[in-house]
């Protein structure tokens, strides 16, 4: 079924649906990654976005029951130059058509994601829509603006879950809180996750280094926090502009009085505000798994998985130490207090998709536990 | 960490002739090394004993040695230049093989130089097929189950402890040389025999097969702070079992999901670790197994090898200009990239289009071998073709490989085979194996029963399956109705173009010509855009103009107003057409930028200089057809077109582009007919009052035998319609005719065969000059050293001559000039002629560049290709003045190597059909060590003493004798078959006799096999008794034993012998040769 792409500066561009009528919009930005497009789908942190991948095969491996990274798609659309329809992986379960049919996101293809891409190099991030209805190209980028502006839009607090989880190693399960307290099971440093829309990859790493996890939604506030008697919090990534998350600001600076404090992503743009920094918005942002990213530390140099449209901006902090920068364009992408136990990264530590060349992050937040708590 | 500044002079190894295996991807990593080196200020020296490479030019290296690459030559080039640093890793095999050599013979260390970019241990642990499995257990990786032998007890011991088949892998070799696939013990003694033979270190791993897993490679770069990035992900269509150079590759990978993928990063990183590669480039391979995901390292190269060369082409990333870097200390974050300028090669590239690899094979050459592939590599070139989907990217690489296919798919006949058949065809993996799975899809063979039988990942064959589809909806579409009214026809003629089909394909499945459906496409706007190839997925701005066409929406190209040339490369290597025509048209690209003029490069061979997207201003990655090519021109604009330098290949396409109304510069289409047609021809060389021999043409075996018997015997018989010598013999009576006509081709009116007096004991004699129109310029005459029959490309040559008269040598340079003015040439040519009695007779004339260019240019210090170049761009001769540039005073010879080691069962006789793949040049200033360095750069250890075993046919035994009495004379031992030890007798020299292998035992080939004979002489005598002394030569082949099947190239062997004496040879750039 034909289906219409716009944007709202008038760019279109047709293609095909491959799930079948309808029309969505948002912003669409693009994703360099050759594979992964499951966790993309799947992430959170794309609410809200039409992710144009730009690889031109997507979906050859399927869909499987293993990567995913939360509990349902969260893109707003999709959009490919050519989608497989029968895959071929011995894990696969299920089509990518089927995928994104059964979960009511639209996916076009036959679009050629090159000139889209080039076009937001070129003229930036774009609010766009996507649609079968038989309507002119003038019509629909006229629609599009109807989308709203990703800057100021405070989308954590529409994708954290309502309620306080665990994590059972494979799927989320909720969590008993009895008169605001927690009765921890396990025995390793506790640590109080944020959910701004958090990966599920997260929750793995954290478990592999032995923490107890209870992940508590993004309403949370600093007393809330303290009633659950943690030793360490951990602030997700997630979706939207940090700036608009200004109750969860106020809060996080009571919190990083009180504890050692880690953040990815969203996390770390809100552990920027929280130190009293600002953060603007990328051109067209990063999204892909070939960033590179130096660790000033040590000189070493990761090939980052990176999703974010805002920037913690490198001159508005003090206070703290830049830890990781990337060699692109050398915007922050990461840093630690100079004397309190905070660390945040930009990128994804956890991957899923993209390399596994920054998994320390996870050692560097247990170290850090340690030395602050004794646990 | 900046470059170091304690090193001041690197050497580096090439990796000499083109062999399968190896081929021009080693001149392309050595070049841009060498230019990576030099632009830091080290002083370079380089060892490479292949003139026909870019590498060689003197103008590149400080000091550039075209010697021998063994062991002792390279010693002796370290104790002469004292280099700080040896850099092993960016020439092949062989140039690590030889580094290791001079490692373990203490040379390096004596005179202190150190490895760098992988050490010693480094380059054993990889290569070593156990410490390799050792280094794999370390990390936890699997590998698969295996047995290391040194002998053939351990053979049959470790085939106790492993299932049939079994896979045989020689260490230390190259392309899998000696290896193969075992099904039985008898299999597996032969084979692991040969391996152990091929082996540098006499070790071959037997390995539990892993065939039908799925293939695939990773490319890693690391530096010396332990940084790793992945360059690119590469998937073989074909799976385990199968060579990778003789796979059909993908990149990047289409069927791993991302923990997939990232487990197989994971490992690559991890094993690069563990190995110890310092810095540079590696490639790893990895099996999968389709069932469950399991994952087996199958090997790693500590180098840059035709993967990364696949790779570095695939995605834009100069992995061998890197590589160097890294070995003088960088790291990937100092190293800027200059594709996008603000990044740094500290990078993984991502891609937006797919690529994909098809080698080409060229079985028919060698009869006797089956067309089956194993693990041991075969194919003797390929195409990269790019596309924005698979489907376009498959089609344009089928194109590309310049076999007659339009794409994946010709006539679209239907299948006369049944699906079972087809079926049957297509489990054993061949050449053509792709063509006859699309023939089973299109039979209505199933996707699924496919799989069963090749293990071709149903991805692929789904995707060729769409294609087939496409095929059967585009017969089915009427186009008659439609042209020009029909709104759905622009609708499907774009799809069919964004599924790769080309106007050929298309005019075939709508019964019209191909300029019917072009004219009908550009009525309706359906034309190519050209998109770049850029690193980054277009994230970021790219200044690397390197374009591949495509059927998309976008514009990224934009025609500069400069003044601007177009050269058409060579495409694919093969037989005939190589490393010679890509140094020629890189030259042209050199050129044109020194003229201020911009150069256009449009080739499909990953492996070349000429795809590097710094050799010209614009590169265009498309094949090299009728439709591909006028589509880049047509875009372009240029002002001129340059054919003459790409081999054949833009030859073919000089007439029709023509008249497209392309301007086609230097020699016209014209000239190249005249001397291309034979009657044409005839009418020249009468007009100029020149000989040919005698010749007639054939259309029925009656009619031959009546030309041949007023010929005269012997005569040259070949079908006029094939080029390069395919289906040549000569024939010494009618009784062979008869068998020739019979066996070999079948003669028609349509097909009439040629027909030309052989010239026995004639001297054959090679020239190439320059022309401007007024002035010629006779750049080297070369004297085969073979007698005339031998093709031109296989025979021995030596400039200048060794034995020619100078009254002969001034009438072939008259008559060049002669001809050189009445075709009015502009550029270069080339003339075959062949001297007997002193009468010269031309036998062949091409108005364009030859396979000798570049040899000639290295020997004489003149850059023709360079300077042709300006000719064609209305320069004139007398300003450029050759004449004074000409060095002198050495011999330099040229000599030929065969892959008949690839290709069991075939006959290594040479004949007037060209089967060498390379070729190595020796220089000296005497013509006997020259032509000994030759011998030794092809691999060809000529004993200083021992036994001769010398057994010739009638004809030769006069012309053996000179030979003969100077190996009598040296000490040499002769041994020799009862006719020719009678002769020999007869004339003085002492040669025992020895049995024929008809005549009973002992006989030559148990002498050959106890390693009791060191030099062999076997000339043939007609077809029919050759036969007869194949096993001998196939034996002496197998056993590595120095042998000639020439009277001549026995003589000059013998000079050489004698000349050498217990002395070694003395090694002298070619600076210090052009006495710079």
């Amino acid at each position: 079924m034909r289906a219409l792409l716009a944007l709202e500066d008038g760019f279109t561009l047709t293609g095909t649906s491959f799930t079948g009528p309808g029309e969505s919009n948002g912003e669409v930005i693009f994703n360099t990654g050759m594979t992964g497009y499951q966790e993309v789908l799947t992430d959170p942190s794309y609410a809200g976005q039409m992710v144009c991948m730009t690889y031109p095969h997507i979906g050859n491996y399927g869909i499987n029951a293993e990567d995913m990274e939360s509990r349902r798609v969260f893109v707003e659309g999709f959009i490919v130059k050519e989608c497989c329809k029968t895959p071929s992986n011995w894990r696969a379960t299920m089509s990518l058509p089927d995928y994104l049919t059964q979960n009511g996101i639209m996916g076009i293809e036959g679009v050629d994601t090159r000139a889209l891409t080039r076009h937001l190099r070129l003229h930036g991030a774009k609010r766009g829509i996507i649609s079968t209805e038989d309507v002119t190209p003038e019509e629909l980028a006229q629609r599009a603006k109807a989308a709203p502006l990703m800057e100021g839009s405070n989308l954590a607090d529409a994708v954290t879950l309502p309620e306080p989880y665990v994590w059972t190693g494979a799927a989320t399960a909720p969590a008993r809180i009895v008169d605001g307290a927690y009765d921890w099971p396990g025995p390793g440093p506790r640590v109080v996750v944020f959910d701004f829309g958090v990966k599920w990859n997260i929750l793995r790493l954290l478990t592999e280094q032995g923490f107890d996890l209870l992940v508590v939604p993004s309403s949370y506030t600093a007393a809330q926090v303290a009633a659950l008697r943690p030793d360490a919090i951990f602030l997700s990534n997630g979706p939207g502009d940090p700036a608009a998350l200004t109750a969860t600001i106020a809060e996080l600076k009571l919190l990083t009085d009180a504890y050692p404090v880690a953040g990815i992503c969203l996390g770390h743009q809100l552990l920027g505000h929280a130190l009293g920094g600002r953060t603007f918005k990328l051109k067209f942002g990063h999204h892909g798994c070939n960033h590179p990213v130096k660790d000033l530390t040590d000189g070493h140099i990761e090939i980052s998985s990176q999703n974010h449209g805002f920037c913690v901006d490198i001159d508005s902090l003090s206070d703290v130490q830049l830890t990781h920068v990337n060699l692109n364009d050398r915007t922050l992408e990461g840093f630690a207090h100079k004397t309190r136990p905070i660390i945040a990264i930009q990128y994804h530590p956890e991957a899923s998709p993209g390399p596994h060349d920054s998994r320390n992050f996870f050692n560097r937040f247990r170290t850090m536990v340690r030395e602050a708590t004794g646990r | 960490m900046p470059k170091r500044t304690d090193l001041k002079k690197i050497m580096l190894i090439g990796s000499g002739p083109i062999v399968i295996g190896q081929a021009c991807e080693f001149d392309y990593s050595g070049t841009q090394a060498l230019k990576a080196l030099k632009e830091e200020g080290y002083e370079v020296v380089l060892v490479n004993s292949n003139p026909a490479t870019i590498m060689t030019d003197p103008v590149l290296a400080d000091r550039t040695y075209i010697e021998p690459i063994e062991p002792e030559t390279v010693a002796k080039i370290i104790a002469k230049e004292r280099p700080d640093a040896l850099l092993p890793t960016l020439g092949g095999q062989t140039g690590l093989n030889t580094a290791l050599a001079v490692a373990e013979m203490g040379v390096l260390d004596e005179y202190g130089v150190e490895l760098i970019g992988a050490t010693r241990e480094a380059i054993m642990k990889a290569e070593s097929r156990e410490l390799f499995r050792e280094a794999m257990a370390n990390i936890g990786l699997k590998v698969p189950k295996s047995g290391i032998v040194h002998n053939l007890d351990d053979v049959r011991r470790v085939a106790q402890e492993i299932s049939f088949p079994i896979i045989v892998r020689p260490a230390y070799t190259l392309g899998g040389t000696g290896g193969g696939v075992a099904y039985n013990m008898e299999d597996l003694e032969e084979i692991a025999s040969r391996g152990l033979a091929a082996s540098m270190k006499t070790e071959v791993m037997l390995e539990q097969s892993v065939l039908g897993w799925k293939e695939f490679e990773l490319e890693v770069m690391r530096d010396r702070n332990n940084n790793c990035v992945i360059i690119c992900s590469i998937e073989n269509i074909d799976p385990m079992g199968v060579h990778t150079g003789d796979s059909i590759t993908v990149a990047p990978a289409q069927t791993l999901t991302d923990v997939e993928y990232q487990r197989m990063r994971d490992a690559s990183i991890a094993i690069m670790g563990e190995i110890g590669v310092e810095t540079g480039g590696s490639n790893v391979q990895f099996a999968v197994n389709p069932e469950d995901g399991e994952m087996v390292v199958i090997e790693m190269n500590p180098r840059v090898s035709r993967s990364s060369a696949l790779a570095s082409k695939a995605t834009g990333f100069p992995i061998a200009k890197i590589a160097a870097k890294l070995a003088v200390g960088y790291t990937l974050d100092e190293i800027p990239n200059d594709i996008t300028r603000e990044t740094q090669a500290s990078f993984e590239p991502t891609i937006d289009y797919v690529v994909t690899k098809i080698p080409r094979f060229t079985f028919e050459k060698f009869p006797g071998t089956q067309d089956s592939l194993t693990t041991a590599m075969k194919s003797v070139g390929e195409a990269m073709s790019i596309g924005r989907t698979f489907k376009e990217s498959l089609q344009k690489g089928m194109r590309s490989l310049e076999i007659g296919l339009p794409g994946l798919g010709k006539d679209f006949a239907r299948p006369e085979q049944s699906v079972e058949d087809l079926l049957a065809a297509s489990r054993t993996p061949r050449s053509t194996r792709l063509l006859t799975v699309r023939r089973a899809l299109a039979a209505g063979a199933t996707v699924e029963q496919l799989y069963e039988v090749t293990r071709i990942d149903p991805w692929f064959l789904r995707q060729i399956a769409e294609i087939v589809a496409m095929e059967e909806e585009l017969k089915g579409f009427s186009l008659e109705h439609s042209i020009g009214v029909n709104p759905d026809t622009a609708a499907m003629l774009r799809r069919a173009k964004e599924f790769g089909f080309s106007d050929v394909q298309l005019a075939s499945l709508w019964k019209k010509s191909a300029a019917d459906v072009r004219g009908l496409r550009k009525e309706l706007s359906i034309v190519p855009t050209y998109y770049l190839v850029d690193t980054c997925a277009a994230e970021f701005e790219a200044y690397t103009p390197y374009f591949y066409s495509t059927y998309e929406t976008g514009r990224e190209l934009t025609r500069s107003e400069k003044k601007k040339v177009v050269i058409l490369g060579g495409g694919p290597n093969r037989i005939g057409q190589g490393i010679e025509f890509d140094y020629c048209c890189c030259h042209a690209s050199f050129a044109l930028r020194d003229m201020g003029v911009e150069s256009i490069m449009v080739n499909s061979n990953p492996e070349t200089v000429s795809t590097d997207y710094d050799t010209s201003d614009r590169l265009y990655f498309e094949p090299l057809t009728f439709e591909d090519v006028l589509n880049i021109i047509e875009m372009e604009r240029p002002d001129g077109v340059i054919v003459q330098f790409g081999g054949q290949t833009p030859l073919n396409l000089a007439v029709p582009l023509l008249r497209a109304g392309v301007p086609i510069i230097g020699t016209s289409p014209d000239s190249i007919d005249r001397a291309e047609d034979r009657e044409r021809f005839q009418a020249l060389l009468n007009k100029l009052d020149l000989r040919q021999p005698a010749n007639g043409t054939a259309m029925s075996f009656e009619t031959a035998r009546a030309e041949a018997e007023s010929i005269g015997y012997p005569v040259v018989v070949r079908p006029s319609y094939v080029l390069g010598g395919r289906a040549m013999e000569i024939v010494y009576d009618s009784e062979a005719l008869e068998r020739y006509f019979r066996e070999a081709v079948g003669a028609s009116p349509e097909h009439p065969v040629l027909i030309d007096k052989f010239l026995e004991n004639a001297i054959e004699v090679d020239v190439d000059a320059l022309c401007d129109g007024t002035d010629t310029y006779v750049a080297g005459i070369m004297e085969h050293i073979e007698e005339a029959g031998i093709h031109s490309g296989d025979s021995a040559c030596v400039l200048p001559p060794h034995t020619l008269p100078e009254a002969v040598v001034e009438e072939i340079r008259r008559q060049t000039c002669a001809l050189a003015t009445e075709l009015n040439v502009i550029g270069l040519m080339n003339i075959q002629f062949a001297v007997k009695d002193g009468v010269v007779f031309i036998l062949e004339v091409n108005p364009r560049a030859s396979r000798t260019a570049p040899f000639v240019s290295k020997a004489t210090g003149v850059p023709l290709v360079r300077l042709a170049t300006r000719v064609m761009l209305g320069e004139k001769l007398k300003d450029l003045d050759p004449w004074s540039q000409r060095r002198r005073g050495y011999y330099a010879v040229k000599e030929s190597v065969f892959p008949f080691n690839r290709f069991p069962g075939t006959d290594v006789l040479l004949g007037p059909e060209m089967r060498s793949t390379g070729e190595v040049m020796g220089v000296d200033p005497s013509f006997a060590l020259a032509f000994m360095k030759s011998q030794l750069a092809a691999g060809v250890n000529l004993p200083h003493e021992g036994t001769v075993f010398i057994s010739v046919n009638e004809r030769d035994k006069k012309a053996v004798l000179p030979a003969a009495r100077i190996f009598q004379e040296v000490g040499f031992r002769i041994v020799a078959t009862g006719g020719t030890a009678a002769f020999l007798a007869e004339h003085g020299v002492n040669a025992e006799k020895v049995l024929k292998v008809h005549e009973g035992r002992p006989n030559v080939v148990d002498l050959i096999k106890n390693r009791e004979i060191h030099l062999m002489v076997n000339t043939p005598s007609g077809k029919k008794t050759v036969h007869d002394s194949a096993i001998l030569r196939q034996t002496a082949l197998l056993y590595g034993l120095p042998y000639t099947t020439t009277a001549a190239g026995a003589w000059a062997i013998a000079l050489s012998i004698r000349e050498r004496g217990g002395n070694g040879l003395k090694v002298q750039s070619l600076q210090e040769y052009y006495g710079r």
